[in-house]
């Protein structure tokens, strides 16, 4: 465990209700703020979330997704489906005066059901690809992915190859800060257990996990839906932040992108991660005038990474040592 | 105390007292053309430390393997306390009370000493997803519950100072031992051992068979021993099964096995001198 692990740990609770406040009160003095850190700050939340999710799924569970972005996918259209077509006629019910906390309340609700259709989405994809392992996983998830955008591509009724267009500008710095509060919450203290070691366990020897008494079965589609929960959501906050989304931003390179923020912070390691996503949003920014290049600054970096830092940059646990030197 | 809690399983007898905790009847297991065991019959009862030897490939991990539900048998049945597990999964075999190690250590390599053990407590367990994040104060009492018990079990087998080492940093001898932990954990009434003895040495195996006859003293289990070595077997096991080529050749007292000749050809070779 590390400093953020132990001090979350000793009040889950209480340090959870500090984000959320903090997130509230950061919104209300955002105005003051810069808006184009606010718009980075805003894209490092997003981010955040997703790579913490996977990081569930991958670093702790070891099931190496590569379809992250299809889940982000599910959720965004999920949730401005919600807002644009259900959206009018829900708030057109609420009087006046209460139109703020209808707007903020169906904001919510399509940020969950994004996150519930993207976890059913998790389950349809964890349970029959459950017997893979490795590589065999990681191509039916990239290939999970690239449907999930073909199938979107082809509904009209949700824009086509064009995306939807016109979503109402919902998502806001507390929003974003308050879904990658809960959602580090729910990885961090769920994998802190006795039950979550068993994430672990199945990661490290699936065999022995099941000779221990684990249904390892049930470990993966767990990881996969919470995972893919928490991507819906981050979708859903994207769609509502970006107010056009279409099947291209939600493509292959988006899933590798983050699952290099996941292996860049240290599979397995939340701070780590959340460290990860925090440079790996601010480097384009800082990369921009050779914006061209950045993918090939991407690649090298992942090269010089898996040489020189396997267990990943931010990780900060030490290699095993032997307990006993000869 | 601890080990009155450990062996609750194992002292549920009374009304099934006569039928042995394990029974292999008649079980064949076919791979394609290959009979890797043929017409095995087995039966193990309370409180027995049995051996079962033969040469390599004779089939002594595939029993293993029958009996923790890796494998299910193509024709006949297995039953723990009268109760057919012939073809349920390996994790739900485990929740029966049948434990085991491996013939290569399997440990969780990137949990500790401490963890790996706490891991195996995870069947006993009576909270789950929802606990885990609420952490309300009945978490937070079983966690701390689970934690003491490991930390006993883990100074009973002189582990308790490694505790927060990492388990692929241990001696040899220590892995072994703490994969014995933490199968003991899931609290069986059979424990499986795949060759506990492969790889170590005189010291280590004289080592390896007190520990085991303290565990099935303490925590008054059966031990199933699958071991390629002589002196372990015949030290320790009161009955031993000789299996050649998926038959079961011979079943008997270790003097009894020692000196049957159908044994001494298939395991020790040609007439022995």
């Amino acid at each position: 465990m590390n400093r953020l692990t132990t001090a979350l740990l000793a009040w889950p609770k209480a340090v959870l209700l500090g984000c959320l406040l903090g997130s509230l009160g950061f919104w209300l003095i955002s105005d003051r703020i810069n808006p184009y850190y606010m718009d980075v700050l805003t894209k490092i939340g997003i981010n955040v979330i997703l790579a913490v999710s996977l990081n569930l799924i991958n670093g702790y569970t070891g099931q190496f997704s590569l379809g992250h972005a299809g889940f982000m996918a599910v959720g965004a259209y999920a949730a401005a489906a919600v807002t644009m077509f259900a959206g009018p006629k829900f708030l057109a019910l609420a009087p006046a005066a209460w139109l703020q906390p209808a707007t903020d309340g169906l904001f919510l609700g399509a940020l969950l059901i994004g996150g519930l259709a993207a976890a059913l989405a998790g389950i349809l994809v964890g349970a029959p690809s459950l017997r893979l392992k490795g590589d065999y996983l990681a191509i039916v998830t990239l290939g999970f992915g690239e449907i999930i955008r073909v199938i979107f591509r082809n509904i009209d009724s949700l824009g086509g190859a064009l995306g939807l267009n016109g979503i109402p500008p919902y998502t806001n710095i507390f929003w974003v800060l308050a879904v990658a509060s809960i959602c580090t919450y729910v990885v961090v203290t769920m994998v802190h257990s006795t039950y979550g070691r068993g994430f672990i366990a199945v990661r490290d020897d699936e065999v022995a996990a099941q000779a221990m008494g684990l249904n390892t079965t049930r470990y993966k589609i767990v990881a996969f839906v919470v995972g893919a929960f928490f991507a819906g959501m981050a979708g859903g906050l994207y769609g509502h932040y970006t107010l056009s989304i279409d099947p291209k931003g939600f493509d292959f390179m988006r899933s590798i992108e983050i699952v290099v923020m996941v292996i860049l912070g240290g599979m397995g390691n939340t701070a780590g991660v959340i460290a990860a996503a925090v440079l790996l949003t601010l480097l384009p920014e800082f990369l921009r005038p050779f914006e061209k290049y950045r993918m090939i600054f991407y690649s090298l970096l992942l090269i010089i990474l898996m040489l020189t830092r396997p267990q990943g940059l931010f990780s900060w646990k030490r290699r095993p040592k032997p307990a006993v030197r000869a | 105390m601890e080990a009155e809690a450990q062996t609750g399983g194992a002292r549920v007898s009374g009304a099934a007292a006569t039928e042995p905790l394990l029974q292999l009847d008649h079980c064949t297991l076919r791979f394609g053309g290959l009979t890797a065991v043929s017409d095995l019959n087995l039966a193990i009862g309370e409180q027995d430390l049995v051996g079962l030897i033969g040469p390599n490939g004779a089939g002594k991990t595939t029993v293993f393997n029958l009996i923790t539900g890796v494998y299910c048998p193509t024709e006949g049945s297995i039953r723990y306390r009268g109760v057919s597990i012939a073809g349920k999964k390996p994790y739900q075999i485990t929740a029966h009370g049948v434990a085991r190690t491996f013939q290569n250590s399997r440990l969780f390599p990137s949990l500790s000493v401490f963890d790996n053990v706490r891991m195996a407590f995870h069947l006993h367990l009576a909270h789950g997803v929802r606990h885990s994040l609420w952490r309300g104060r009945g978490f937070l009492r079983a966690e701390k519950e689970i934690a003491s018990q490991v930390m006993e079990m883990l100074d009973i087998f002189h582990l308790g100072k490694l505790r927060d080492a990492p388990a692929n940093s241990l001696p040899y001898g220590d892995q072994r031992r703490l994969e014995i932990v933490r199968a003991l954990a899931t609290r069986p009434s059979l424990l499986l051992l795949d060759e506990p003895a492969a790889g170590m040495n005189p010291t280590e195996k004289v080592a390896l068979m007190k520990l085991i006859e303290f565990v099935e003293q303490k925590y008054r289990i059966s031990i199933l021993l699958v071991e390629h070595d002589m002196q372990v077997v015949m030290g320790i096991c009161r009955r031993i099964i000789v299996l050649d080529y998926g038959v079961k050749i011979a079943e008997g007292a270790p003097g009894e096995v020692r000196a049957n000749p159908k044994v001494i050809q298939a395991y020790l070779g040609r007439d022995h001198t």
